[in-house]
């Protein structure tokens, strides 16, 4: 078990940046670093903000009858999964390892976690379980934007729940919790493949499946508010800082590497796809910019410790043109309906940007890391193999879970039921309230008592 | 007894208070203003989100709708024409017909005294 947690350790390179890794080698017992602990706890926080941040991002972005189940979905999340993480997730990802491919079950419930010390690291393991909860939240979040707008809640929860459980966790193990990709020797910092490539390449799967909304591509299903994305792009923005920085797990050198990286490719990105769009279709949007930003973080997640800055500009530059592509042009030519482009952004831009850590990572950055293509290592293997491996397991995975689920219970609304907006439907409330002077056709003949209530506030009002 | 005569004006949204002051000064006090959208002469244009194209080729309009009886139907026109007037397609539309009657409902006055001013 100690070998399988340094190899873990190994993969998450916090440890061998910081100076108690020197410790642990003489066999000194760990110590808690507070400024190591201060930083984890607070990227645990900018990372937790990102996923109502995704509620807004992806909520602006459908019609205005389906904003309050759009950002329902990220904000359950947020809730279900911290209850599967800390009951199970945590225990089946960073649990001793079997075999390579799962953790024991030996930290259910966060057995025996108590006061203890991160096993080769400086913070207590309970900051390192809060961190890792926030990435099990975000991850099954990202899909929602390729089946937003017409998928049944209920359906969603349990879909997403065993998503979790069957697919993050097993994913998460392998690639961060000493599993067979870890010790093949692929690198992830933090996340491309375990979160995004797996994201990402899952929605495509669940969208397929699915189907598209009705009156795709005949209808007009313009974003209801851009200024709600821009906003949410915003705090995912802000809120990766602790994402990639935050995946040091230390205040140290490291995290100010992926930190700066991140704001490269970051920009670099919205430059690149602001000017893409630009030239390819006459305008510059402020949709491009936020959707520009969003693929420059995916694309450098994967390497934001691991790579130079000015690497960090070209993975950030070519991710926002490719994402670009991806949505504009690959879609619309492929005829599939990624409601919000999470295949696009995620699974496209995870895809670059694995590869592109087999391209630039360097031992210069980080000595736990290896040397890619440009600097005479033979990464990129690894790092192809992993990526292989990711899209398979979404895709069976999703595949399998979405025929299970479908086979109980009814997963997607149907056409009434979407042309009247899955808020009413699957909430009973609405995100604007001044539709109800606009005389749908739901409030004679479906909700009388909206249409009571509406009169009666509006004459309370009066007096 | 006096005829009744519905007016409706759709214009440009930007015109909506230049026309109802104008009106007003010619003694036409009552209106009713809707948010609309149409197409005519005038053409849309392209919205492109994430490189979809749509094409907008309905334009948001005003419709302003009144009830004249005392006031000439001529200077209401007239009025109206001088106002909106840009020569550009998109200046809108008058549309003229007679009403048969009309109720004040808090009086229950009907015919043309309901749409007078009260002296």
């Amino acid at each position: 078990m100690k070998k399988k947690w340094s190899i873990l350790c190994m993969t998450l390179l916090c440890v061998l940046m910081a100076a108690p890794a020197a410790l642990a080698a003489d066999g000194e017992a760990a110590k808690i670093d507070t400024g190591d602990t201060a930083w984890v706890l607070i990227s645990a926080a900018l990372v937790f903000i990102m996923t109502p941040g995704l509620g807004f991002f992806y909520g602006g972005m459908v019609r205005s009858k389906n904003v309050l189940t759009t950002i329902m979905q990220s904000f359950f999340i947020v809730a279900m999964i911290s209850v599967e993480w800390v009951i199970l997730g945590y225990a089946m990802t960073f649990g001793a390892d079997i075999n390579g491919f799962i953790g024991s079950l030996d930290k259910i419930g966060l057995a025996g976690v108590g006061m203890n010390v991160l096993e080769n690291g400086t913070i207590p393991e309970l900051a390192f379980v809060a961190f890792q909860c926030m990435f099990a939240v975000i991850t099954p979040a990202l899909i929602t934007g390729a089946f937003a707008e017409r998928m049944k809640f209920a359906a969603f929860a349990v879909f997403i729940l065993l998503w979790a459980i069957f697919i993050y966790n097993p994913m998460a193990h392998w690639v961060w919790g000493g599993g067979f990709l870890a010790q093949l020797g692929a690198l992830d910092f933090a996340g491309g493949l375990v979160i995004h490539i797996l994201s990402g390449v899952s929605g495509l799967t669940i969208c397929l499946l699915l189907g598209k909304r009705h009156g795709y591509g005949r209808l007009p299903m313009l974003p209801h508010h851009l200024p709600m994305t821009v906003l949410g792009a915003a705090l995912l923005w802000f809120g990766w800082f602790g994402f990639n920085a935050g995946s040091a797990l230390g205040a140290n050198a490291l995290a100010a590497n992926a930190f700066v990286a991140s704001q490269a490719a970051a920009a670099a990105a919205t430059v690149a796809w602001v000017v893409v769009e630009w030239l390819h279709n006459g305008k510059p949007t402020i949709l491009g910019a936020a959707s520009g930003c969003i693929a420059g973080l995916v694309a450098i997640t994967p390497a934001a410790g691991f790579v130079a800055p000015m690497p960090s500009v070209l993975i950030g530059l070519i991710g926002g043109v490719v994402c670009y592509f991806a949505v504009a042009v690959v879609k619309a030519k492929l005829g599939y309906d990624d409601a919000l482009d999470a295949f696009g952004v995620h699974g496209i831009g995870g895809t670059w940007g694995a590869i592109a850590t087999g391209l630039w990572a360097t031992k210069e950055v980080n000595p736990a890391g290896a040397d890619g293509l440009f600097y005479g290592g033979n990464l990129l293997t690894a790092q192809l193999i992993s990526i292989v491996v990711a899209y398979a397991l979404a895709i069976v995975g999703s595949y399998v879970l979405f025929k299970i689920v479908s086979a109980f219970m009814k997963v997607r609304a149907d056409e009434n039921e979407e042309v009247a907006g899955l808020d009413i439907v699957e909430h009973g409330e609405r995100g604007y309230a001044q539709a109800i002077m606009t005389g749908s056709p739901l409030l004679s003949a479906d909700a009388p008592d909206m249409a009571m209530q509406s009169s009666v506030l509006h004459e309370s009002a009066l007096k | 007894m006096n005829t009744i005569t519905k007016i409706d004006i759709i214009t440009r949204p930007n015109k909506l208070e230049d026309l109802k002051e104008a009106l007003n000064g010619i003694g036409v006090q009552g209106m009713t203003v809707s948010q609309v959208y149409g197409c005519g002469l005038q053409k849309g244009h392209t919205e492109v989100y994430r490189g979809k194209e749509y094409s907008i080729n309905l334009t948001p309009k005003v419709k302003v709708e009144t009830v004249v009886c005392e006031v000439p139907v001529e200077k209401v026109l007239e009025t109206a024409e001088k106002v909106l007037k840009t020569g550009h397609v998109g200046d809108g539309k008058i549309f003229v017909y007679q009403i048969d009657n009309a109720v004040r409902i808090r009086t229950g006055v009907s015919g043309a005294e309901a749409i007078m001013d009260e002296k």
